[in-house]
């Protein structure tokens, strides 16, 4: 490629992991955009980046922006002499040297300027420092003194190469130079680098610079150390995406465990090994938890084994801890743990966990929930006073469903407390079961119940009850489990709901998004419903009459706008013009019928759209602005009539077709 | 193998090597060595300040009667405070671990993100979790905030976990296992402390007592920055520091009635709110104390 190549890497202590993908893009977009506003052509070829270093590589760059010409107009050829002088001195020329400009407007006097293109290097040394200060980090620090740069952590070092020279500025005291830093053990603190040798002197020095290529040497040994041992791995991808941005030189090992510790939940191990320690779990080929672990470590190796014993020993200390509080809290049942709660802060204004639970029983209850889910909706929150979820919070409900079916609770009890935070990604499963289901909507419906009454409704970023998250997952066990409810849909939180609805079935279910705003038209209220219309809509679109159909819907609906009809006495028959319009009418009157006695909407909507034909015809031959109002009153009733029939499932007007962009004329 | 005090020795060495004040313990009751006036304030205002000492920690709710063989009432944490913080600040930290013979050619290390934050002491700071082998053994933090104020220099505060540490260095499974000196254990010297400081913890403290002991030391410190904002002139000589005192006896009873489960739902909140007021004020006191020093 012709051009200059340029280099730029910012030397930081360690970045946060799940911060630096984020900062590289926008450290790509900032920079892009110094090339495109100074015109210095050339782009970037890649960004990547270790926890102590953000890089970005750019190509083809120019040495110097091209010189341009520019035109000063000045004033027209009439204007007086002292006008003409003032502009010439101004643009420091001698008045003969002045040329005529032909523009729409007349010819003007004008001045043609050389203006010299500024060096790349110049350019880049001013604009850097604004690119760096510029890269968004969720949570930034200062550390040169109060006033001084903001980010994520300090920056130590600098390498700005454009081709072979260092682009001269400075950032919080670092001046930009040509010599990068190795990884802390493996590395030396101070290597001169070049564009060309940058990547091969990392390497030497213990830093894999690529992500890519971090995540393939983890993969390659883990799969290794796995298969060797006979084992299979839990995959992980989050797991892994932490550890190639926790590390410099990833390297996995092996360790084990003293096979007691099984006796265990696996639940519980499997949540000190990967949210504690980031240790991989392993299964032996039955499927049974393996009484070891993989370790990843941001080093070479572990010749003489004290990484892994070291490993090790902190993981026996943690199932240590972990056996201590299950015994521990096995000496004082759930049951005898429901008035403790009154001492577990829910949210100052809506009280403690106890007084959630009973506005949980009542809901379950409203929710139509049997004796076994009251029960589980009582003892659901009674694990947070239980030492193993103070120590392993994420294992909230988890812990309590253990405890349950290990104090001989019902298994419904149980398996609705184990799953009633369920779900908690778009990733995670629903709960199982219509008891569990409703355990776990009570749980929810009273939190966004409960924080909208007082005003806790989230803003932009701010969602400190995680109330969308709630709010998802109300929509989703409605919408693929076993429970009948009615989400409210005129408040604030009603609002709250549509948003979650909407987005669901567009985003999480994939239907277009013309047919989730005729579904949601047509009433959101019951989720379930609605996804039952949704798939009827989307079954039934690809049928030859369905689209003219919503386009004809469509006209309707444009007709009685225009008409400011709001008034609908039915249709009435006497008033029927034969034809067309009696046939369209008879037409509808069988379609109502039909339709009442059919039970699937993809049967009802398909028997709408056969009136294609009558609804083709009565448009093609009749002019609803008829000459006589009392005709024309009742074709505007008739097609009302219509629309209102045929819009409960869908309102088709909504669905967006080809036809349906072309203006409609009465 | 050292000794737990041995190696105290080396870090306290190690430190004072590179220009720290090496200090003995607050001599009063603290939850952490961040608490201590030697952090506390120290970091407040334009002053450099290099310090070291070890804090013997208390957190009446972790005590287990002696029982875990990982958690106690009262831990001695190594405090090291860099004001302001050097650019080779983890060199040197590394540098330390090294210094009490942790070869770090054949370790693994981490530094993971954990920010520390203090609501009751209006403060926090940005840093990480050292991991030595996937265990924590420094909390690395660089302090922005202390009592609500913005801090002039940037401390760095580089708290290291004694017991946790030694028990890695000397292969123990159980704290009360480390040699602390020769022919003398952990649980030689501390467990007696644990097991009964966590029997009055839980059990024998007097929650009438400890809420009106609670009472008047804020009762005290509230009448002396009362005082402060009415004092004109000899600021300079106003016993700031003494009302700090009562901060930290407000903190501790704090933690012990919380241990008790004598605060309610409802007082909580409060509570720590008092206790915040008061550090605050302190803090605000101390800070132009020590802009008037400088000007002057």
């Amino acid at each position: 490629m012709s051009g200059v190549p340029f280099l730029l890497e910012i030397g930081t202590e360690e970045i946060p992991d799940w911060m630096i993908l984020p900062a590289l893009d926008d450290l790509r977009r900032l920079f892009e955009k110094v090339l495109a506003d100074h015109a210095l052509a050339g782009s970037v070829s890649w960004v990547d980046a270790t926890p102590r270093r953000l890089v970005l590589r750019a190509d083809g760059l120019s040495e110097r922006q091209a010189d341009r010409e520019e035109l000063v107009t000045g004033p027209p050829v009439a204007a007086a002499a002292g006008a003409v002088a003032g502009f010439a001195k101004k643009q420091n020329v001698v008045v003969e040297s002045l040329e005529r400009v032909e523009t729409a407007k007349g010819v003007y006097y004008g001045v043609r300027k050389q203006i010299a293109g500024r060096a790349t290097a110049e350019i880049l040394a001013a604009a850097l420092p604004e690119v760096i200060a510029k890269i968004y980090f969720p949570k930034t620090m200062y550390w040169t003194g109060k006033g001084g740069l903001r980010f994520i952590r300090p920056i130590r070092w600098i390498v700005a190469l454009l081709g072979h020279s260092v682009v001269p500025f400075e950032v919080a005291g670092v001046a930009a130079g040509d010599t990068t830093s190795g990884h802390r053990r493996m590395g030396s603190a101070q290597i001169g680098v070049t564009i060309e040798s940058y990547k091969e002197s990392l390497r030497a020095n213990g830093v894999l610079l690529h992500a890519a290529e971090r995540r393939q040497k983890l993969e390659r040994e883990l799969a290794a150390l796995a298969a060797g041992a006979g084992l299979r791995i839990h995959r992980d991808e989050a797991l892994l995406d932490t550890l190639v941005y926790l590390t410099e030189f990833p390297t996995p090992i092996l360790g084990s465990f003293d096979p007691s510790y099984l006796e265990l939940p696996r639940e519980v191990l499997i949540t000190v090994m990967r949210h504690h320690q980031r240790y991989f779990s392993l299964e032996t080929p039955d499927g049974s938890l393996a009484p070891n672990f993989l370790a990843v470590m941001n080093t070479a190796a572990d010749p003489e084994g004290l990484v892994r014993q070291g490993n090790e020993r902190v993981l026996r200390a943690r199932f240590n801890d972990a056996r201590f509080f299950w015994q521990q809290d096995q000496q004082k049942p759930l049951a005898a743990r429901i008035d403790d709660l009154k001492n577990v802060t829910f949210q100052a204004k809506l009280g403690s966990y106890y007084e959630k639970a009973q506005r949980m029983t009542a809901l379950v209850r409203e929710l139509g929930g049997d004796a076994h889910a009251e029960r589980a909706a009582l003892l659901a929150k009674c694990d947070l006073t239980c030492e193993m979820v103070k120590e392993f919070t994420e294992l909230q409900g988890v812990v309590g469903g253990l405890y349950a079916r290990a104090q001989g609770e019902p298994e419904d009890v149980a398996g609705a407390v184990y799953d009633h935070y369920k779900p908690e990604s778009m990733d995670d499963a629903i709960p199982r079961g219509r008891t569990a289901q409703i355990v776990a909507l009570a749980d929810k419906l009273d939190t966004l119940r409960g924080c909208f009454k007082i005003g806790l409704v989230p803003t932009g970023s701010k969602d400190p009850f995680a109330l969308r998250r709630a709010a998802q997952g109300v929509v989703r066990i409605l919408a693929e489990g076993e429970v009948a409810f009615a989400l409210p849909v005129e408040s604030e939180l009603g609002e709250f709901f549509r948003d979650r609805i909407d987005y669901y079935f567009r985003e999480v279910r994939k239907f277009p998004y013309d047919e989730v705003r005729a579904g949601m038209s047509a009433g959101f209220s019951d989720v379930r419903d609605l996804a039952a219309r949704l798939e009827a809509v989307h079954a039934v679109r690809p049928t030859a009459d369905f689209e003219p159909l919503a386009a004809s819907f469509k006209r309707i609906k444009n007709i009685l706008r225009q008409a400011q009809y709001e008034d609908a006495p039915a249709p009435g028959e006497a008033l029927l013009e034969p034809g067309p319009e009696r046939e369209l009418y008879e037409a509808y009157a069988h379609a109502k019928a039909a339709i009442a006695g059919l039970t699937s909407y993809r049967d009802r909507l398909e028997r709408i759209a056969a009136l294609r034909p009558q609804v083709d015809l009565f448009f093609d031959k009749v002019l609803v602005n008829a000459p006589d109002p009392r005709v024309r009153a009742n074709r505007l009733a008739l097609l009302s009539a219509m629309l209102g029939e045929f819009s409960r499932i869908a309102d088709l007007s909504e669905i967006v077709t080809a036809s349906s962009s072309v203006s409609t004329n009465t | 193998m050292d000794s737990f005090q041995e190696t105290i020795f080396k870090l306290k060495r190690y430190w004072a090597d590179r220009g720290c004040i090496v200090t003995e313990p607050y001599d009063m009751e603290v939850g952490a060595g961040t608490m201590a006036p030697e952090t506390f304030l120290r970091v407040l205002g334009p002053k450099p300040y290099r310090v070291a000492y070890v804090q013997p920690s208390r957190r009446p709710a972790d005590g287990r009667y002696g029982e875990n063989p990982n958690r106690l009432y009262k831990h001695q944490q190594l405090q090291v405070i860099l004001k302001p913080t050097p650019a080779d600040v983890i060199d040197q930290y590394l540098g330390s671990l090294e210094a009490i013979g942790i070869d770090l050619t054949k370790h693994d290390l981490k530094f993971e993100e954990d920010n520390w934050e203090s609501p009751t002491l209006g403060a926090w700071g940005i840093g990480w979790q050292v991991m030595l082998d996937g265990m924590e053994i420094t909390q690395f933090t660089y302090f922005q905030q202390c009592g609500g104020i913005d801090l002039d220099l940037v401390p760095a505060e580089l708290t290291y976990g004694l017991e946790r540490l030694v028990a890695f260095l000397q292969n123990k499974s159980s704290v009360y296992e480390i040699e602390w000196a020769p022919g003398f254990s952990y649980a030689d010297v501390r467990l007696a402390e644990e097991v009964q400081h966590s029997v009055y913890n839980f059990e024998s403290a007097d929650v009438e007592t400890l809420w009106r002991l609670f009472a008047l030391h804020e009762t005290e410190c509230t009448r002396l920055l009362d005082a402060w904002s009415k004092t004109k002139t000899g600021r300079e000589r106003f016993p700031v520091l003494a009302a700090y005192d009562h901060v930290l006896k407000c903190s501790n009873l704090f933690n012990l009635l919380d241990a008790r489960g004598a605060i309610s739902v409802t007082e909580r909140v409060g509570v720590i709110g008092r206790v915040r007021k008061l550090a605050v004020g302190v803090a605000q006191a101390w800070a132009a104390q020590q802009q008037a020093e400088v000007a002057a």
